[in-house]
């Protein structure tokens, strides 16, 4: 298309670049502070109030935050969660998704109306606290992965993808014998990459950022994961909930402490981040589009 | 290939006529047995993490104790929904709720479909690229990321936004404990978190509009904010009454753990919702029953307000959801 030429296009322009840089600033900007503010002393912190980078670099509040095993033991559980969690989710999804994907599968329509009905209405916080006390997974990993380990529409997603693939393909990999498993894992299942990296991605985001079934679940402070430990140390301590709710003897952490705890919590997918961006955005449409 | 199939298809269907349609059903399924086996575990973990706990809603029509199950409970018919309208602390709660509600849909809900106008009439695509890339990062931030960060830099003792304040003569606020800061401090995280992620919808709708049309309004000398509002907004309409029905749909989900997160003794009047209490009446002070009854009442409400919505615009002459 071509630039506007008149006068009220260049001022509309004009404004619109600045305003959309505005925003897209104002909403990375928080993470920039907060890095920046984890690599300073709190004295610093304190006296300058800077908003991005500070006078004074300093690694003193990460040596604080790994002079104790705690933040590695949460890091490596939310780690473990997020790697077996999603490896789980996405076997079971994708089986089930091709499974619902061929039209000469009797049943096929119940099931997925069994699957939609349950993005309309859902048991409930109890209810489902029950069923997974009932099935004695209270303080256990498992609890983290099960209760959460297929996305109705993730599956939808990536059902409508593997419906997407030629037939024909799978129907001469049947006349050379191939079984369904075969037909999922040896065909199926490489054309869909760039919706499995959409939806691994959306699953990995998931554990990692758990933490409502975490406060449910689990018991034990020491399989806590990252994110729980996290509100721990910033959200309770900042706030007059402190001294009620952990022991009030210990002052609360400084700010460069908390603001490297968010860091280290965050890192993980800002990493990711870049490499599955040009998949994601693509793998979110497909899905809801089509319902 | 799919002629060639299709025609396979209809002699699978007309073969077994003789030889009746249930044995023609079970060969049909011994051939699939195997995708069966595929579809299973996730069968089971719908059967079990969804269908088994709405079935665990009939404890809200009992005296639910754990020890008991709920074959040996007693039955209490409605006692718990009525104790439900009769409790002033219920009242305040929906109030709660149906608020932020109202200032999700107030102030949320058009905020993508601004930016997604906006960004449209962006011609610089790695301009374009760069801010998309910046709003989506949010989005894939957990809640409690979101709300650590906020609390650091809200803070009265260090926070960056109070120091600012104090900087420039004014009196710090206390943003995260007092009743005033709660609402708009909601609104503003689910805008930094949501509304860049919501603007992918829009632009895919807008992206398939034809682009013919926009170069014979301008032949007409449509200036851009007409073309926006003559084109551009009616083509996504559709999308927006959608969005519009899943939202309405979710009333009540307004998420349990960002409310919950932003929680504390000194906003609770106005921060409890059904969430959070269904939560501290249920698991805190294990009254499981009528907890769950709050619940129910919730997950109803939430599907019949969606059937309601999506009824409305196929009235108005929209697709609607389902």
């Amino acid at each position: 298309m071509i630039e506007d030429r008149t006068i009220s296009g260049r001022i509309f322009s004009a404004f619109n670049y600045t305003l959309l840089a505005a925003i897209a600033l104002a909403s990375f900007l928080p993470f920039v502070h907060v890095i920046a503010g984890s690599f300073t002393t709190n004295a610093e912190l304190a006296a300058s109030k800077f908003v991005l980078i500070p006078k004074v670099w300093s690694a003193e509040a990460y040596q604080f935050i790994f002079s104790t095993n705690t933040i590695f033991r949460a890091m490596a559980v939310s780690a473990g969660v997020t790697l077996l969690g999603t490896l789980l989710s996405i076997l079971i999804s994708s089986m089930m998704a091709y499974g619902l994907s061929r039209r000469d599968l009797d049943g096929r329509k119940p099931i997925m109306f069994a699957v939609v009905f349950t993005m309309l209405f859902n048991g409930g916080l109890i209810p489902t606290f029950l069923v997974v006390k009932e099935l004695g997974l209270i303080d256990s990993y498992a609890a983290l992965v099960l209760p959460i380990a297929v996305n109705a529409f993730n599956l939808i997603i990536l059902k409508n993808f593997f419906q997407n693939i030629p037939d024909g393909l799978e129907e001469s990999a049947k006349i050379d014998g191939c079984s369904d498993f075969g037909i999922l894992f040896r065909i199926v299942l490489p054309l869909s990459m760039p919706a499995l990296a959409t939806i691994s991605l959306f699953y990995a985001v998931t554990y990692w950022n758990t933490y409502l079934n975490a406060i449910l679940y689990l018991d034990s402070s020491a399989k806590w994961p990252i994110q729980v430990l996290l509100r721990q140390i910033v959200v309770l301590a900042s706030g007059i909930e402190y001294s009620s709710s952990l022991d009030g003897a210990v002052p609360p952490p400084d700010q460069t402490v908390k603001m490297a705890v968010i860091v280290v919590a965050t890192l993980p997918i800002l990493l990711v981040y870049p490499f599955l961006q040009k998949h994601f955005a693509k793998g979110a449409l497909l899905g809801s589009i089509k319902g | 290939m799919r002629h060639a199939e299709t025609t396979a298809g209809a002699m699978e269907h007309s073969l077994p006529m003789k030889a009746g349609r249930r044995g023609e059903l079970w060969r049909r399924l011994r051939r699939n047995k195997w995708l069966y086996v595929m579809i299973l575990p996730g069968l089971l973990y719908f059967l079990i993490f969804k269908y088994a706990p709405m079935y665990g809603l009939v404890i809200s029509f009992q005296d639910f104790k754990p020890y008991k199950g709920i074959a040996d409970s007693p039955w209490v018919g409605f006692k718990h929904f009525e104790r439900l309208f009769t409790e002033p602390d219920f009242l305040q709660i929906l109030g709660n709720t149906l608020i932020l509600f109202g200032m999700n849909l107030l102030f949320f809900f058009p905020v993508p479909i601004i930016l997604a106008l906006l960004l449209n009439e962006v011609r610089v695509s790695v301009f374009k690229r760069t801010v998309q890339t910046l709003i989506y990062i949010p989005h894939f931030m957990s809640w409690v990321i979101i709300a650590s960060i906020s609390y650091v830099m809200l803070t009265m003792d260090g926070g960056i936004v109070n120091e600012l304040i104090a900087y420039f003569g004014f009196q710090k606020v206390n943003f995260l404990l007092s009743p005033e800061w709660f609402r708009p401090m909601y609104i503003l995280q689910v805008i930094w978190r949501e509304a860049g992620w919501g603007t992918i919808i829009y632009m895919a709708a807008i992206a398939s509009v034809d682009v013919e049309q926009y170069e014979a309004a301008r032949m007409d000398g449509a200036a851009r904010f007409r073309q926006i509002w003559h084109i551009t907004l009616p083509a996504i309409r559709g999308v927006i009454v959608v969005l519009l029905i899943l939202k309405i749909g979710d009333v009540l989900e307004l998420g349990f753990e960002h409310v919950y997160l932003l929680l504390n003794s000194m906003n609770r009047r106005v921060a409890e919702i059904i969430d959070t209490y269904v939560y501290t009446a249920g698991l805190r002070q294990q009254q499981f029953s009528y907890s769950a009854a709050i619940g129910f009442f919730k997950s109803f409400i939430g599907l019949l307000l969606v059937m309601l919505a999506n009824r409305l615009a196929r009235k108005m002459g929209e697709d609607g959801v389902y």
